[in-house]
């Protein structure tokens, strides 16, 4: 019998899954090898099907996304009943994600900012006798190791198929990595980076640039030319996908095992940089980061160490 | 050795030495034309005729020629000498009755007319004699070969190559140089003695750079060595006893090792222009410090002499302290030198041109020893010091008398007065200021700087002479404005303090500080640009930073930093510090 996997998503953009359908011919060998037992996105089993099972008798589930609603959650806990290794797969499930952002804000924020005037949704409606319910939806997002235990991590917003593909490999192998590895290399992106070597030995910069503004080099260290590339604090693994696109990295593999708070320390990196001492000039040059969460916590806000915005 | 007897004296020489040269050993004079030192002799005039004693008997021979023999009996001045002599002058005054240099000699030897006219009478007194020094010069010494006697006989001339203008004449002027009539001129001046400050070039293909150069040696320019041109030359070779002249010299770039460094890159002086109050740059006659150290200088452009613009000794000079330093608008702090060498000024510009002194100054700042004594002797010598800034130097007027004159304004505060005083001269004091390249010499070194810029020591009063970088030591003005004997005091701190790193052969460090985990290191030099001992440094062929170990002061900085994690501090690791929280918090 093959052994039995699930994929699943919770709060995420629908890329991790897309990222599984962009492994291509390889997806063939992962069915050939595989069976998957549930996967919504693409095959019409349903959450009885997966209740109905035995305890850990799912080989693995693949979660991906942060945890937003009470739906996710429920999900996320009979996954963990059911299988045998959870992986947290995409920055999202692994950090928090993009929609970890949305702790910069509260539900009632959110809904305000959404509906404004309009219809606001509501838990429970009841009419004629019959009530209809949504799921709660949470104030705070989490990533997936707060509510459930986590074996295994995918990074990646999405993982890439080699990554994908290689962490496969780990978990079909005899030899299983340690719980609570993540399955990509533990150093980080500068040196994957093919413009590593044109980085100058002190870099000291007077001035840093966003993307719109300027036509960058192909060849020489996107830092260097002033654009906030967190290369130095973000995990190796995606082959430098964007710095060979010309796009500064923004820091989707999430930090190094050594490494607490990622933005913490991206921070420090892009600050390392800057040429000056003058609380006026520096505050000057930081003008070109107008959205430092959003820069520097853009992945991983619910797992940094405050988590949230407090909010009044 | 040999030995001979000239006019009844007998000298030993080495063999080879002609006879002109042996009688000048003995400060005897032979009249000469056609011979140069650095040129071979070619006996041509023969105007440097002697008398030698033969077996059968008297024989005239010219003494550039004719090498000492053993035993020679040498006349050089009996009858017959001077008659050969006067018969060769004769016999060219006719052709060139007045060239001086044949006119001296003919007086020398009493000759009052020539006895012979010549149909080639030529009455130039430049005219060319045809001693063939030029053409020597030019083939033997120079190598150009770019001129030579054209034609025979009565026709015999020095000329170009079908009279052309020579490609090959390197335009040296070594003829020229040799020529005893001047016959052959050369039109580029003479700069030799003179100051730099009046030439674009070096004033010689071999020069000593200034005056007080250190070390005191020439050095050769090659582009007007005739050498670096033709190959020939090297008379300085020839001439230069030591043989220290070496052509095949070249630039290099020399690498040395060492341990320690002492910083001492000194000063720069501040440029008064924009203070447009005083006029620098703007009126005539208004000088830096510098400038007028530079003009007090024996060696300097008016050897010393103080002198205005129009060539007069000035008759009164205004000095004025404080330009730039103790000055909000540039630097705050005190320049330490100034009051003293302007007091210096006022000694030496009243002694040399006996002008007026007027000093301006806020405070008197005489602390060093015997500097208040100086400034009461400058007092006594009728100096004026007046207190109060000077607000502005301005044209005193527009009448004849007055032209060129200068009026200093200021506040006498001392009086409660506001006074113009007409001087003639300016002398502004200006401030002294950290290197303009201090930055980067402090970032190559890992210095820190002051607030006023200069470079910081360790510690005021403790380790005044150490900086935060190890190895690395600070002394004079790059440290802070001071005055020489402060500068040589600090640098012997300084090299005492090597010497005992030295001596003792080894140097301690503390087991706290940081090391890479180069498995783990990204090579992103985070760290690197951050280190402020300048200890990590980035090894290309692993890709990875590296921290030296005894340049590394644990302080955690680049730990901290580190984005990846791959820095850790010993003493101070990540486990450890959670553990002790674990600890403190588990009470
Ligand atoms: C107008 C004037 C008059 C003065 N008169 C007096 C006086 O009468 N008596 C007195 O005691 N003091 C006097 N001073 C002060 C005196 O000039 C200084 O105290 C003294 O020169 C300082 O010595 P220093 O060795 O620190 O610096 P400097 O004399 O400036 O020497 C620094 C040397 O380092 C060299 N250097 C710089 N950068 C580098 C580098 N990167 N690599 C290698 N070499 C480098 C420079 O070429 C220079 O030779 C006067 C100053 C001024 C401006
Ligand atoms: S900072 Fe970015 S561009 Fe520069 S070497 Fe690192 S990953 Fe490459
Ligand atoms: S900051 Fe860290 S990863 Fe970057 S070069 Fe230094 S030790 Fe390596
Ligand atoms: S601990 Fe401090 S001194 Fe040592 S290498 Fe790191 S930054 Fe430099
Ligand atoms: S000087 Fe001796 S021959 Fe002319």
């Amino acid at each position: 019998m093959k052994p039995k996997v699930a994929f699943y998503w919770c709060a995420s953009c629908g890329g991790c899954e897309e990222a599984v359908v962009d492994l291509d011919e390889k997806i063939l060998d992962v069915a050939n090898a595989v069976d998957i037992v549930f996967w919504p996105v693409a095959l019409d089993f349903k959450e009885h099907d997966v209740e109905a099972m035995p305890d850990g008798s799912i080989l693995a589930s693949f979660i991906n996304g942060a945890i937003r609603n009470s739906d996710q959650l429920k999900i996320a806990k009979l996954l963990r009943a059911k299988s045998q290794v959870v992986v947290a797969f995409g920055v999202c499930a692994q950090l928090g994600g993009i929609p970890g952002l949305a702790n910069m804000s509260d539900a009632k924020g959110i809904f305000a900012e959404v509906y404004r005037d309009g219809v606001a949704p509501v838990r429970l409606h009841r009419e004629n006798g019959h009530s209809l319910s949504l799921p709660e939806f949470f104030d705070t997002v989490v990533a997936l190791d707060r509510v459930i235990d986590v074996d295994y991590y995918v990074p990646g917003c999405p993982p890439t198929p080699k990554i994908i593909g290689d962490a496969l490999g780990a978990l079909l192998g005899s030899n299983l990595p340690p719980k609570g590895t993540v399955l990509a290399p533990d150093q980080a992106l500068c040196e994957q980076c093919p413009r590593k070597d044109t980085r100058p030995e002190k870099l000291l910069l007077k001035e840093l640039k966003r993307v719109h503004q300027v036509v960058a080099d192909q060849q020489t260290c996107l830092l260097a030319q002033g654009l906030a590339c967190l290369g130095p604090a973000t995990r190796a693994g995606c082959e430098a996908m964007c710095i060979r696109g010309n796009m500064p990295c923004t820091g989707c593999f999430g930090p190094t095992s050594r490494v607490r708070d990622f933005g913490a320390k991206a921070l420090s990196a892009i600050a390392s940089v800057i040429d000056s001492n003058d609380e006026g000039e520096i505050t000057r040059i930081l003008e070109a980061l107008p959205d430092p969460v959003g820069t520097f916590y853009r992945y991983s806000l619910p797992s940094s160490l405050l988590g949230r915005r407090r909010m009044e | 050795m040999i030995r001979l007897t000239i006019d009844g004296k007998t000298t030993e020489v080495e063999r080879g030495t002609t006879l002109l040269h042996a009688a000048r050993f003995l400060d005897i004079k032979i009249p000469t034309l056609c011979y140069h030192p650095l040129i071979k002799p070619f006996a041509a005039c023969r105007l440097c005729v002697v008398e030698v004693k033969r077996s059968w008997g008297m024989e005239l021979v010219p003494s550039c020629h004719v090498a000492c023999q053993e035993g020679m009996e040498v006349s050089t001045g009996s009858s017959h000498v001077l008659a050969a002599r006067r018969l060769v002058l004769e016999l060219m005054l006719a052709r060139w009755p007045n060239v001086p240099i044949l006119r001296k000699y003919a007086a020398e030897l009493g000759l009052e007319k020539p006895r012979f006219a010549s149909p080639l009478r030529d009455e130039r007194e430049d005219a060319c004699i045809l001693c063939g020094l030029c053409v020597r010069a030019c083939d033997e010494v120079v190598g150009a070969s770019a001129i030579s006697f054209a034609e025979r006989g009565i026709g015999r001339r020095v000329a170009t190559p079908f009279n052309l203008e020579s490609e090959s004449c390197i335009a040296c002027g070594a003829c020229a140089l040799v020529c005893p009539t001047s016959y052959i001129k050369f039109e580029a001046e003479d700069h030799r003695g003179k100051p730099p400050e009046f030439l674009l070039d070096p004033n010689t293909a071999i020069y000593m750079p200034t005056a007080q150069a250190v070390p005191k040696v020439p050095s050769i320019d090659r582009d007007s060595c005739i050498h670096f041109q033709t190959g020939g030359c090297q008379k300085c070779v020839e001439v230069c006893e030591p043989g220290a002249v070496n052509h095949k010299m070249v630039d290099e770039e020399i690498e040395v090792e060492v341990g320690q460094v002492l910083v001492a890159i000194g000063y720069d002086t501040f440029d008064p222009t924009p203070m447009a109050q005083y006029a620098y740059g703007r009126l005539d006659n208004v000088y830096t410090g510098l400038e007028v150290e530079r003009m007090l200088n024996s060696t300097g452009p008016t050897g010393g002499r103080v002198l205005l613009k129009n060539g007069k000794p000035p008759r009164a000079v205004g000095i004025v302290h404080c330009v730039g330093s103790r000055d909000e608008n540039y630097h705050r702090y005190c320049s330490r030198v100034c009051c003293m060498y302007a007091l210096k000024f006022a000694h030496v510009v009243k002694e040399r041109s006996g002008a007026e002194i007027y000093n301006f100054y806020i405070d008197m700042r005489a602390f060093g020893k015997g500097y208040e004594e100086f400034y009461s002797r400058v007092l006594n010598e009728g100096a004026n010091v007046i207190r109060g800034k000077v607000a502005e130097v301005v044209q005193a007027g527009w009448s004849k008398q007055k032209e060129g004159a200068l009026l200093l304004r200021c506040e006498d505060t001392l009086i409660g007065r506001f006074r113009e005083i007409p001087v003639d001269m300016v002398i502004l004091c200006n401030a002294i200021e950290p290197r303009r390249d201090a930055e980067q010499v402090g970032r190559l070194f890992g210095l820190s700087r002051s607030p006023d810029g200069f470079f910081l020591e360790r510690h005021p009063k403790l380790d005044p002479v150490a900086t935060m970088t190890d190895g690395i030591f600070v002394a004079g003005c790059a440290q802070g404005p001071k005055d020489i004997p402060d500068v040589v005091a600090q640098a012997c701190a300084a090299a005492a303090r090597m010497m005992a790193t030295i001596s003792k052969g080894e140097v301690e460090i503390d087991p706290v500080r940081a090391e890479v985990m180069e498995e783990y290191c990204s090579g992103c030099r985070v760290c690197s640009a951050l280190c402020p001992y300048s200890a990590i440094s980035y090894v290309a062929e692993r890709k990875v930073s590296q921290v030296n170990s005894a340049l590394c002061k644990g302080c955690g900085t680049c730990v901290a930093a580190c984005p990846s994690g791959a820095m850790t501090g010993y003493g101070f690791t990540d486990r450890q510090i959670n553990a002790e929280l674990e600890g403190v918090l588990a009470v």
